[in-house]
């Protein structure tokens, strides 16, 4: 990161860790008219690794809301599947049916 | 987004289908297209499907129309300039029993007469194929190299965004709420958000085809059918290189380039459903199946499951062409197939409205056969 202007430094900050997915992508995507955390997700996959969003799904949002000019809580999150954590298909497979 | 009052052709639905039919025509001449999508693109079937592609059908019009719509995805990357994730893996089908390996050789003597090279493999050759395979309990395998999978996402947008750049509209969030009707045809639809006078109109909405075409007083057969699928989180390549599938065991598995295991199994018996969820029953069933065929899965994670509509047909076959509704059109009831098929669909049905000779005849496949008793009933499905 050294040698960036800072606006570099924050476009290369990864936001969605499980597919690597930096900011400036999402900017990217959103100035495509890309604008709700469905499509995004669709695109990029995020929101579709093993922490399901945990980790980028809020921060997609405030980039929403500021690229949109709406205000946060009117940001649809998108769909959250079940299971609620990741699971060994060997634990599903035992389970009774 | 503009609002254009009047179009040449609205599209009802914004899956693949409707995309790669609006691709079509304006590549094809058409100057206003506008797609209406409900929700957002791919919100319905499409970006729930297990996007698989495979030519080993039983029936001549499904063998006739995977061949040539895996020729288009081939080279759609190039002509759409986007990715779409294809990946030409090949579909390997496992049959249990000497009865339904004999039925998949006689469906590979259609296939091998039109064209498509599928062939019978051996068990080691299978296991070549897919090394992890525990499948000592098969009668035999059919394999076909020129099947795969691809990202059903990234194909809708790539079409999308091609469309889009020939002057195709997308209204997303947009319903439609009727179709208007003059004397004997269509003359538009009525929106959420307003009215658009419209040459021509397109019933592509997959899972609700039969509550559109009921808003211009057409009667389909077609019902909506609950399917759950699951994925994995990724992995190393290699735990499944094909796509398996079986229509007895009644299961198909693949694994995407980017290391994930997507699978799914057929619910019993075939439900009417007007929404999708999840059961807790499928997760478990479908873990059984995927540790007994594939044990190295045993230590892999399940991170996402959810479910999506078939968009069913008595048959099983698609419904495509004109209504009784002069200028209303259905590309509708792909039965669990409408991913792979959409390419040549859209095109064929494009070539039609534009004038041109459809590359392949579908007018066997008028909704009115099912009133005239003259259906195409596809085995090959699960």
């Amino acid at each position: 990161m050294t040698g960036m202007t800072y606006e570099e430094k924050v476009g290369n900050t990864v936001i969605c860790r499980c597919e690597e997915v930096t900011l400036s992508e999402i900017r990217d995507w959103i100035g495509r008219g890309y604008d709700t955390v469905t499509e995004l997700k669709h695109v990029m996959r995020v929101c579709m690794g093993p922490c399901q969003g945990r980790g980028c799904r809020d921060i997609i949002m405030r980039e929403i809301s500021q690229a949109a000019g709406i205000p946060l809580d009117r940001v649809e999150a998108g769909a959250v599947r079940p299971p609620v954590k990741p699971v060994k298909t060997r634990l599903l497979a035992s389970g009774d049916d | 987004m503009e609002w254009k009052n009047r179009a040449d052709a609205v599209i009802i639905g914004g899956g693949i289908l409707g995309i790669a039919t609006a691709y079509y025509l304006a590549k094809m001449g058409m100057r206003d297209v506008v797609i209406l999508e409900r929700g957002t693109v791919c919100c319905g079937s499409t970006g729930r499907c297990g996007a698989g592609i495979r030519a080993q059908w039983g029936t001549e019009m499904n063998c006739r129309l995977a061949i040539a719509t895996i020729g288009i995805f081939e080279h759609l990357e190039d002509e759409l300039g986007m990715s779409i994730g294809l990946n030409q893996c090949g579909y390997l089908l496992v049959a249990y029993s000497a009865q339904e390996l004999a039925n998949l050789r006689s469906y590979m003597k259609l296939q091998n007469e039109l064209g498509i090279e599928s062939r019978t493999v051996s068990l080691d050759e299978a296991r070549e194929i897919c090394p992890a395979l525990d499948a000592g309990d098969a009668e035999g395998f059919t394999y076909h190299a020129r099947d795969g999978h691809a990202d059903p996402f990234l194909t809708t947008y790539a079409f999308l965004e091609a469309a889009k750049g020939m002057g195709v509209v997308c209204h997303r969030k947009t319903e439609c709420t009727g179709i208007r009707i003059k004397y004997d045809a269509a003359v538009g639809v009525s929106t959420s958000k307003g009215d658009i006078d419209a040459g021509i109109v397109i019933n592509c909405a997959g899972g609700y085809a039969s509550q559109v075409a009921a808003m211009a007083g057409v009667d389909l057969p077609n019902w909506g059918e609950r399917h759950e699928i699951m994925i994995t989180e990724p992995v190393e390549p290699g735990i499944c290189p094909p796509m398996l599938m079986s229509f007895s065991g009644n299961y198909y598995i693949q694994q995407r380039p980017h290391g994930s295991i997507i699978c799914g199994m057929s619910p019993a018996g075939h439900h009417h459903s007007a929404e999708c969820g999840t059961t807790w029953q499928f997760i478990t069933r479908m873990s059984r199946v995927l540790n007994r065929l594939l044990p190295a899965t045993r230590d892999i994670r399940v991170v996402r499951h959810w479910s999506g509509l078939y968009d069913m047909t008595p048959d099983g076959s698609p419904i495509i062409g004109e209504t009784d509704v002069k200028n209303f059109y259905h590309s509708t009831g792909y039965s669990g197939h409408g991913f792979m098929l959409a390419p040549i669909a859209g095109k064929i049905l494009a070539q039609h409205l534009t004038g041109t000779q459809p590359d392949i005849d579908f007018s066997p496949l008028d909704y009115r056969r099912f009133a005239r008793g003259e259906l195409i009933t596809e085995p090959n499905i699960t």
